[in-house]
């Protein structure tokens, strides 16, 4: 209670009961899954749409979705990689529209709940991304992948009992932890952000004298809603960027 | 003032104390973690400007590397935002 306004607790802002299924059973359904399956339903069809329409000229979703590709292999992986890494241009195309799509739900009536704002999404992606930077170090230079991202050529030999186990934590704990962490954090700050200056505008509402503060909350409010949009964007590129990073450098030994 | 304060400390009972309590250090865990990441992405968006200002040509190319940067800065503060999280409601 802050000055005869109530708050709910920030259990109601994240915790979704299940259509069905028992609760915190493996198969229950809540709207964050709901959320995933649409976001990976709208993944699908715009890629099938694009992928069927037929000209020379780009239109409607082809336009959309080859633009998003090119920005993601001329702006992401030519600037962080370069050119060998145009053949995991997939991976990263959907890795970047399915982020941006469920992230994009925050601000979508009915639903406004972005789906990496519980820790599940953005760790499963992160673990996903993990693996698969782990595998094509693999498939690029065999069991010595290992060997090399934990002890990079030209350490002096006296230096690598210290050089080993900080490489070994930050390649391959700290990595799929801080990307996970990154995702989740940004979204639930922001649905926390939107949630309070709506919960103000209602409380508000009703309020006597407190009213006059009423615009000044709506106004930040629809700002906070275009901030959102950015930074649903801005994830969703900073995720793809970093797990090109990972893919290019462990597709080389660091030199 | 600090009598009010006291007044209202003794009405509370032990737990709500210790709640309130936690939520001040909660608070306090986050501001502390804003700090150096706050200085961080300054410094780097400033030099990254800089650097776009004298050579535009490669704006491109600093402005990937910038986000990059801004990424592994920006962990540390949203760490501190999950910790905040986890003391106060967890």
């Amino acid at each position: 209670m802050i000055f005869g306004l109530e708050f709910p607790p920030i259990e109601n802002l994240v915790e979704w009961p299940n259509v069905f299924g028992p609760e915190g059973s493996w198969y229950g359904f809540n709207k964050i899954a709901l959320i995933n399956f649409v976001a990976l339903a709208a993944t699908t069809v715009l890629f099938l749409v694009a992928g069927r329409s037929k000209g020379l000229v780009p239109k409607g979703a082809r336009n959309l979705v080859e633009s998003g590709v090119a920005f993601i292999r001329d702006g992401i992986i030519m600037e962080t990689v370069g050119k060998d890494g145009i053949r995991y241009l997939p991976y990263l195309v959907s890795l970047f529209f399915f982020i941006f799509i469920t992230n994009i739900f925050e601000v979508i009536p009915f639903f406004h709940m972005p789906g990496n704002a519980r820790m599940a999404g953005p760790a499963v992606l992160a673990l996903i991304t993990w693996v698969y930077f782990i595998a094509v170090g693999l498939k690029h230079q065999g069991l010595k992948y290992f060997w090399n991202s934990v002890a990079p050529p030209g350490v002096p030999k006296a230096l690598l009992p210290l050089v080993i186990p900080i490489e070994l934590l930050s390649t391959f704990i700290v990595r799929p932890f801080s990307l996970a962490v990154r995702l989740f954090a940004n979204m639930l700050a922001g649905h926390i952000l939107l949630v309070t200056f709506s919960v103000l505008c209602i409380t508000l509402f009703s309020a006597t004298l407190l009213a006059l503060v009423l615009p000044f909350s709506f106004a930040m409010l629809v700002g906070l809603t275009g901030f959102e949009i950015m930074v649903a964007f801005l994830q969703a590129y900073i995720f793809t960027i970093l797990a090109a990073v990972y893919i290019g450098s462990s597709m080389h030994a660091e030199h | 003032m600090s009598m009010l304060a006291q007044i209202a400390y003794d009405a509370t009972s032990k737990a709500e104390a210790q709640a309130i309590t936690a939520s001040g250090y909660a608070g306090l865990a986050y501001g502390l973690a804003t700090l150096g990441p706050g200085i961080g992405i300054g410094y780097l968006v400033g030099q990254s400007v800089q650097a776009m200002a004298r050579q535009p040509e490669a704006a491109g190319m600093v402005r990937t590397t910038m986000f990059l940067g801004i990424a592994f800065t920006e962990a540390l503060a949203l760490i501190g935002f999950v910790v905040f999280i986890l003391l106060k409601f967890v």
